[in-house]
């Protein structure tokens, strides 16, 4: 029995908590191009120093949030429609509308980005439909652009958006609306006072789950973005692989980690504030 | 217009019907309601009364009928425009919203002034007697509290009409009967009018100046706590409001008996009518007994005697031989 109650902590302590340490291990050491692994183990903060020296960090971290920031943006404006349409829906139609959110799940990211190089490259599907219906005449390619990192990240976070969001909008008592609208609110004050300030749980879920894995996203920039998209996770990447710097590229994973850590914590701890009046 | 509709009834609604899909839930009502009445819909689950009073609220449209608050064409009107506020069953108070944010809601949709709507706040909750729990939110409140929450924000934009939807069912039943008086003692106090829908018999004949028993979507009669009491036109309404023997008349056609209208004798009664028969069930309430007496010529008939005395149970016992007897003039003749 407890041998049950402990495998949980078992999985996290191995596969987890044992992973982060090495990482933060290498992340102390020092680069030694000659050995295998290329490190040196020891304590020192020499990669840590670097990142907050080199100014090219900075601007990534910069640009990361930027990117993220925005799509998540996007994506809350085009989820939230989403998710209150689903809500409204007669209750026997809300499982399919749920299952073509979540539908895209069942083919891999990495080919559905690749579908989108297809369609966002030169001659490509989007640029073709755009000069035969004639709304650009000389549209110019979006692949390799920040547009195309943005409507990557959009596209392929939007169910964590909508799926929070639907949570939180359909325990939404109607009557609420009722009782609103009774007292003299028209449908945009009665959301604005009622629906919206209701939903804002869903909202910050949604957000910090399409915010906090753009920041740290890697495939997309790499695939759809050009040579000027400065993301966090490719930078990276190539540290570990191009410069095979491992202690750098650890200590640009912890900081990843220790700068979203923030965030969660602070959403945890609403949210048990919110459950402890609600009870 | 203002003046013109001061001596009209402040709600008439012309053969009102609402469908949903192929049930008639509201079947051609007619229907006025005066000023300053405590009007109640009463019906049993699915009559059509709740479908009755949300149109009167604007949440339904109705698919034929007009409907006239205070001489004003209403039937198109929507909700937020209406001069009616609505009690909801669920009270429907806003979570994230203090008690006193509840109550102004409706003055700051108007686009009250602050100092005022705090003012109108302060008096309303006064007046139910929550101005200590200004500051609380709806779950850190009883049932009985948010009860009144949901009372005083309806009731603060003085509308025309109030609307409640079954306004006592959450309560248990001590605070039920306070309740009862002190929204009588409020309605009277404001001089407003009051409509609302109720399956409780009780409660709309103890509340009620007037009330209309619903059946499948029609109005069956309409009429004060009396004479729905004492003058039902119809087997349905003798039925649903108390108990009600019905007998078969020798002229054909039905008579409604009240339980209480009959003495129970050991002896056969001086009274124009009589039957005999024997106590097959019984059963002590405290303050009355009712007695289930198997009579040769109309089946099991209730009868009702007032415990007057604490002499143990009632005078009767089950298997008894008893007479009943009534004077002619207490039943009631139904039409139907």
């Amino acid at each position: 029995m407890r041998f049950v109650i402990g495998l949980p902590f078992l999985w996290l302590g191995l596969f987890f908590l044992l992973p982060c340490l090495l990482v933060l291990a290498i992340a102390l050491g020092t680069n030694a191009p000659d050995s295998v692994p290329p490190v040196e183990l020891g304590f020192s903060f020499k990669s840590f120093a670097l990142l907050f020296s080199d100014d090219l960090y900075l601007a990534a971290w910069l640009s990361s949030i930027r990117i993220a920031a925005t799509s998540t943006l996007v994506a809350l404006l085009l989820g939230y429609p989403m998710a209150y349409a689903i809500a409204r829906t007669a209750p026997n139609r809300r499982p399919l509308l749920l299952m073509l959110v979540v539908l895209p799940f069942w083919t891999s990211f990495l080919i559905r980005i690749y579908a989108w190089m297809g369609l966002l490259a030169d001659n490509g599907l989007i640029e073709q439909f755009l000069r035969w219906s004639g709304l650009a005449s000389n549209p110019g390619t979006i692949l390799g652009t920040e547009w195309a990192v943005h409507l990557g990240i959009v596209y392929a976070y939007l169910p964590f958006m909508v799926l929070p969001l639907y949570a939180t909008l359909e325990k939404l008592d109607d009557s609420l609306l009722e009782a609103a609208a009774d007292l003299g609110a028209r449908p945009l004050a009665a959301f604005l006072t009622v629906t919206l300030p209701l939903s804002l749980p869903g909202i910050v879920a949604g957000c910090l789950l399409v915010f906090i894995p753009a920041v740290g996203e890697f495939v997309i920039p790499d695939l759809l973005g050009g040579t000027g998209t400065l993301m966090i996770g490719k930078v990276l990447w190539d540290e570990f692989f191009t410069n095979g710097d491992w202690p750098l590229a650890s200590a640009v994973a912890v900081c990843l980690l220790v700068l979203l850590v923030g965030p969660i914590a602070i959403f945890q701890r609403n949210q048990a504030r919110s459950l402890e009046k609600r009870s | 217009m203002s003046i013109a509709s001061r001596d009209g009834p402040i709600v008439r609604i012309e053969g009102l019907t609402k469908r949903f899909g192929p049930i008639v839930a509201v079947d051609r009502v007619d229907l006025e309601i005066a000023r300053g009445e405590l009007f109640a819909l009463l019906g049993g689950s699915g009559c059509g009364k709740t479908t009755l009073l949300r149109m009167l609220a604007g949440f339904e449209t109705p698919d034929a009928g007009r409907l006239f608050i205070d001489g004003q064409d209403m039937t198109d009107v929507p909700p937020y425009r209406r001069p009616v506020n609505m009690m909801f069953q669920s009270y429907a108070l806003f979570p994230h919203m203090d008690v006193a944010a509840n109550v102004g809601y409706g003055l700051r949709r108007d686009g009250v002034k602050a100092p005022e709507i705090a003012a109108r706040v302060a008096e309303i909750l006064e007046l139910v007697h929550l101005q200590d729990h200004a500051r609380r939110k709806p779950s850190q409140l009883s049932g009985g509290q948010r009860q009144r929450v949901a009372l005083a924000r309806a009731l603060v934009k003085r509308p025309k009409i109030l609307l409640l939807d079954e306004p006592l069912a959450a309560l248990d039943r001590k605070l039920r009967e306070a309740t009862r008086f002190e929204m009588v003692r409020l309605q009277e106090q404001l001089g407003l009018t009051f409509v609302m829908v109720t399956h409780d018999q009780e409660e709309a004949m103890s509340m009620a100046t007037r009330l209309a028993v619903m059946n499948a979507g029609r109005i069956v009669q309409i009429g004060t706590p009396h004479a729905i009491y004492e003058h039902p036109v119809s087997r349905f309404v003798a039925d649903f409001i108390g108990i009600a023997n019905i007998l078969a008349l020798p002229e054909g056609g039905w008579m409604a008996l009240r339980p209480e209208k009959i003495t129970l004798a050991a002896a056969r009664p001086d009274l124009p009518q009589s039957v005999s028969g024997r106590i097959v069930d019984l059963a002590y309430e405290g303050d009355r007994s009712l007695y289930h007496v198997a009579t040769e010529p109309h089946g099991t008939m209730i009868v009702s005697t007032a415990n007057t005395s604490r002499a143990a149970g009632g005078a009767f016992s089950r298997g008894q031989q008893v007479w009943l007897g009534w004077a002619d003039e207490a039943g009631q003749r139904l039409e139907a």
